[in-house]
């Protein structure tokens, strides 16, 4: 399925109310107060943040983990269950 | 690094969940279990909202929106067309909040368990109508405030066992499940999918809006759920009752205290709470002693 959908015009909508894109183009990244930050040096890529984060939003890279910000919505289960305090909550904008 | 699930995504980010959701997590679990070749019905619940707007969709099976009170008898009709194609691999998962199922999808899903149709059906439990406004269903606690049982009327039922009417309707598998156990969730799902007929999963999953909670308590309260035994983990096969995990209990004023649905309660009423809860994990040890014999 692709993830971006570009109809010209109505004549090339599907006959019928069938899903043919996905939601990734909606950034939830915008709905974010507070920011998760990953303290590299406490993290021990126990893969905890990635198990629970609601958003499917921790990616795997090099087998640590690492928060995709663009649809992270800083509900900041990650740093509650990282069993090393190794995620802190920064207030956006600052 | 050791990925204690799979790492397949069949849930893509984007979704409309609000921030901490338990039910999205029970869904990116359950798909996780089942993989690609699932077809999921959801009936009216906050999925059919969060899931995404025409013609955009945040899940990567193919996804069939039904009437509130309908999860069981449409998954019936995908089951019988799938038979008719001659498709028998694949899943047939009905997912329906706690209205749709303790409530207006009950007796759908009482003749579709009757029926033993070959489909797991899924409960995300948030314990009230929260789509629409955080309204009381047969599920809401004793206690707890919703918007139709203000803090000067709170819930005065007792929360329906859902499990045991399955049970009675001798459906092959029920179990609970819960989001900070996703290990154990996506096991029951596993077994669910390799048995013939009806399945129940019936999953807690707490609601920051609803239950008056922070976003990033959700996964910790579906714990405490456990280790009070306010939520018991068990599974429940031909019958037979298997306790799947027997807690040192807490006190249930540590699972209470954190949520504001609760913060009108006084003494004499969390007592009486904690009595029911006591009471109820009797009842289900015996189950379980009464089972085995
Ligand atoms: C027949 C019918 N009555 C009422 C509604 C309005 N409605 C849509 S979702 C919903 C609440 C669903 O509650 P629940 O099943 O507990 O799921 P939740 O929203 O909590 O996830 C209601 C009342 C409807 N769609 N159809
Ligand atoms: S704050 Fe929430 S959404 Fe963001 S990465 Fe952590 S768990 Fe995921
Ligand atoms: S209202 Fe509750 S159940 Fe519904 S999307 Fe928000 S957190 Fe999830």
């Amino acid at each position: 399925m692709d993830d971006e959908i570009k109809y010209k015009n109505v004549k090339e909508l599907p006959p019928m109310t069938v899903s043919t894109g996905l939601m990734l183009v909606n950034k939830t990244g915008s709905w974010r107060s507070l920011r998760p930050i990953i303290d590299e040096d406490k993290c021990i890529s126990c893969m905890i943040c990635w198990k629970y984060c609601p958003e499917a939003c921790i990616d795997i890279v090099d087998d640590k983990p690492v928060i995709n910000l663009d649809y992270c919505k800083g509900c900041a289960i990650c740093a509650e269950e990282c069993p090393k305090e190794a995620i802190e909550m920064l207030e956006e904008g600052k | 690094m050791r990925l204690t699930l799979p790492e397949q995504e069949l849930m893509s980010s984007g979704h409309k969940g609000c921030q901490g959701c338990g039910g999205v997590m029970a869904m990116r679990y359950a798909l996780k279990a089942l993989g690609e070749d699932t077809i999921v019905v959801i009936p009216a619940c906050c999925w059919t909202v969060l899931e995404g707007e025409f013609p955009y969709t945040s899940l990567r099976v193919p996804l069939l929106h039904t009437a509130f009170e309908t999860a069981a008898s449409a998954s019936s009709g995908v089951r019988a067309a799938l038979r008719v194609k001659g498709k028998d691999d694949v899943n047939v998962m009905a997912w329906a909040g706690d209205g749709g199922t303790f409530d207006i999808g009950m007796q759908a899903l009482s003749g579709a368990v009757e029926r033993n149709e070959d489909f797991i059906y899924v409960c995300y439990d948030n314990e009230g109508y929260m789509n629409t406004g955080i309204q009381r269903s047969s599920s809401t606690p004793y206690g707890a405030w919703t918007t139709t049982t203000p803090v000067d009327a709170f819930e005065k039922a007792h929360k329906k066992n859902m499990v045991d009417i399955m049970v009675s309707h001798d459906i092959p598998y029920a179990a609970t499940a819960s989001i900070a156990y996703p290990e154990d969730l996506i096991r029951k799902l596993n077994k669910a999918k390799s048995i013939e007929g009806a399945k129940f999963i019936h999953i807690l999953a707490p609601c920051p809006s609803g239950w008056r909670c922070a976003s990033n308590q959700t996964v910790k309260l579906a714990r405490l759920a456990v280790e009070t035994n306010v939520f018991p983990l068990y599974e429940v096969e031909h019958g037979k009752y298997t306790i799947n995990r027997k807690p040192r209990k807490k006190p249930a004023k540590e699972y209470l205290s954190l949520q504001g649905r609760f913060r009108h309660i006084s003494d004499e009423v969390a007592a009486e709470i904690q009595e029911q809860i006591d009471a109820g994990w009797e009842k289900l040890l015996k189950k379980e002693k009464d089972s085995m014999e």
